[in-house]
């Protein structure tokens, strides 16, 4: 049973961090990037706004590091779980 | 030696290092067939995906939607790069620990029901054949437009040599094809890129380009495009209109671009569930390399096309006839490119008649109407090394890169259609006892009788073939999606739950879609008008994934809790997936 309840602790591990990076990865395309434009439009980049940047460029950063993120931490928390392979 | 010789040169050296490849990395069982083996480095196999997803829209027409649109079709940039954290974080990583060869494997094995298999066979096939239509018309416009031979006999080419690598490799040879294909076609993207980022701004990178101050004009290259294009009577490049419908789309294309099949089985060639995660990462940065330039590419192309046509800017006069550049030629012959001097003055006036105070602006210029009459959008990718007067080599790469393109992904959606055909229609459902050796034969008859099909649709294309992308899209969204993720995050998840929601995602889809597109994409079965004023609630048919995708979820929910749940063994199969350790014993075959 104890492995049993390390598991859940495991996936429940995985869960808290799976929504903490799609919270982040919402908030960069469909916020920043555009219902919320209007609030950052005084912010200004190379001749527009930093809304612009993140639709055409910044949401792909942050979804590059989001995967990467969440690989690294995942494979911690295999290892502590005792999990990994 | 004349531009032709040049393509064919290159095109030809690009094709026998395909060849190489697939002598090289023949399979010689069902495990290298489907799944190259499970021995594929992560970065490699990040660099093939690349390759497997970017197909010849994204290299040749991305750039031109986003140029003649701007801001609004950001959305094709976010949601084909987006789709990749939902497929890192909800799907790959366990269905590499799951260990079968292919998606409707997982569904039928998941929810213990040949129905459900073949529900998600039938979907894939539809995604998949959809897709590879594109695929072999783009090969084919290429070969016809860089080699002059004619779309039929580029069309055999380009068939006989995917049949070389994926009959005789399957997805070892795929899988290592594809890494060429993808460093042939990202050189082939960057390098007229940099020089025209260079040229503009003075700057090497064009993704930083985009937003450098231009020394010819002393203000950001944006500025001086919104100024160029407004003047003229077009919507400006940095702003856009209906949020919401964008950020629709924008979903649409993300759980969309997450639940392809043939995007989804490249997961499975990695040795653990650890290098799935790291992966889909590599994925994304070598996907990145392209998307992170494309933007710059249109808005650059957009902005040189504006200055050609008014060297002496807005207030002055418009190009002549005569001093059109050598490119506006080449391509006019091809019919993509077209122009007509209507009030007969030698010059050619390019704006948009039906843009705000135009038609005063024409009236009082004495402007006819606008006179660049055909201008197609893929010419901005093909024919951007000569508006950039890029030496010959340069546009023979384009050739080569475009080819690469169009054949990596025709290539992975082939295996896809093939491995649901011979291991989950042959192997799962008709004949189980089917060898080893019987299998490896099924599944090359199929992918031989797959490419057929696919040379046939890509010589006779139905007249729908663009309107069932959207189809292949919200399919994946309303269909595979929700069900191979509750496949993982609900053990609850039976398989009348599944089966029905399947199913809902699925109808609902398509009779929206075929609601406005007409029956079965029939032109002029439509029962509405494909007009904003008819959508329900606004929602245009292309957006619909997402709709049904909740549809698909919600449903699925409703009959699980009305039925029983899940036997044990396939709740402990959840767990099972749940966990990396063990992924390497566990393929079950």
């Amino acid at each position: 049973m104890a492995e049993k309840s390390d598991n859940n602790a495991y996936w429940s591990a995985n869960l808290r961090l799976v929504t903490l990076c799609l919270v982040i990865w919402a908030i960069a395309s469909y916020g920043f990037a555009i219902l919320l434009r209007p609030l950052l439009s005084g912010i200004a980049v190379g001749g527009t706004d930093l809304g612009f940047w993140f639709a055409q460029q910044g949401s792909i950063l942050v979804f590059l590091v989001l995967i990467f993120f969440y690989a690294w931490r995942m494979n911690k928390l295999d290892k502590e779980h005792g999990v990994d392979e | 030696m004349d531009q032709t010789t040049l393509n064919i040169i290159v095109v030809g050296l690009s094709f026998c290092l395909y060849f190489g490849i697939a002598i090289w990395a023949r399979a010689g069982t069902t495990s290298e067939f489907y799944a190259a083996g499970r021995g594929v480095n992560p970065v490699i196999n990040g660099m093939a995906t690349a390759a497997d997803w970017m197909s010849a829209a994204s290299f040749i027409s991305m750039a031109g939607l986003i140029a003649f649109v701007g801001y609004n079709n950001s959305t094709f940039l976010m949601g084909w790069t987006g789709g990749y954290v939902l497929m890192a974080m909800l799907l790959a990583p366990y269905l590499r620990k799951f260990g079968k060869y292919t998606v409707p494997e997982f569904i039928g094995d998941r929810y213990y029901s040949n129905v459900a298999r073949v529900v998600a066979v039938i979907c894939l096939i539809v995604i998949s054949v959809t897709y590879v239509i594109g695929q072999m018309t783009g090969a084919g416009v290429a070969f016809s437009r860089f080699l002059e031979v004619d779309v039929t006999t580029g069309l055999f080419i380009a068939s006989a040599t995917v049949f070389v690598y994926a009959v005789l490799g399957g997805m070892k040879g795929i899988t290592y094809t594809q890494v060429a294909q993808y460093v042939v076609l990202i050189i082939a993207y960057t390098i007229p890129a940099v020089f025209i980022s260079l040229q503009l701004t003075g700057n090497p990178i064009p993704g930083l380009g985009l937003f450098s101050t231009m020394p010819s004009t002393g203000e950001p290259l944006l500025v001086t495009l919104d100024g160029l294009v407004t003047d003229l009577g077009f919507n400006q490049y940095t702003t856009g209109s209906s949020p919401w419908l964008m950020a629709l789309f924008t979903l649409s294309l993300m759980i969309g671009t997450a639940g392809l099949p043939h995007v989804i089985i490249r997961f499975f060639t990695v040795p653990k569930v650890a290098d799935a995660r790291w992966s889909a990462g590599w994925a994304l940065v070598f996907i990145a390399l392209l998307y992170l330039t494309a933007p710059a590419v249109g808005a650059m192309a957009r902005l040189n096309i504006m200055t050609t046509m008014w060297p002496q800017g807005v207030e002055g006069e418009a190009v002549a006839v005569d001093d059109l550049p050598d490119w506006f030629e080449t391509w006019q012959v091809t019919g993509l490119l077209g122009v007509e001097d209507k009030n007969g003055d030698g010059l050619i006036q390019y704006y948009n008649e039906s843009g705000p105070g135009m038609a005063e602006l024409a009236a009082e210029r004495g402007w006819a109407g606008n006179e660049l009459v055909t201008f197609n959008r893929d010419i901005l990718v093909l024919a951007n090394p000569e508006i950039a007067q890029l030496p010959g080599w340069v546009i023979a790469l384009i050739a080569a890169g475009g080819l690469a393109a169009a054949l990596s992904t025709a290539a992975g959606l082939l295996l896809a259609i093939s491995s649901a055909i011979s291991h989950d229609l042959i192997k799962s459902t008709i004949n189980p006892n089917i060898s080893e050796k019987g299998e490896l034969l099924a599944a090359r008859i199929s992918m031989a009788g797959a490419i057929v099909l696919a040379t046939y649709l890509g010589l006779n294309p139905p007249g729908f073939a663009a309107q069932t992308v959207a189809l292949a899209f919200g399919l994946a969204a309303a269909s595979l999606f929700p069900t191979l993720m509750m496949g993982i995050f609900s053990k609850r998840m039976n398989s009348a739950g599944a089966t029905a929601g399947m199913l809902a995602g699925l109808i609902l889809t398509c009779l929206y879609l075929f609601t406005y597109l007409g029956w079965f994409f029939i032109p002029g079965t439509n029962m509405l008008e494909n007009t904003a004023a008819n959508y329900l609630f606004g929602i245009p048919p292309t957006h619909f994934g997402p709709i049904g995708a909740v549809a698909n979820f919600a449903v699925a929910y409703l009959v699980s809790r009305a039925t029983a749940a899940p036997p044990q063994e396939i709740q402990d199969l959840v767990e099972s997936v749940r966990i990396p350790r063990g992924a390497g014993g566990a393929t079950g075959h």
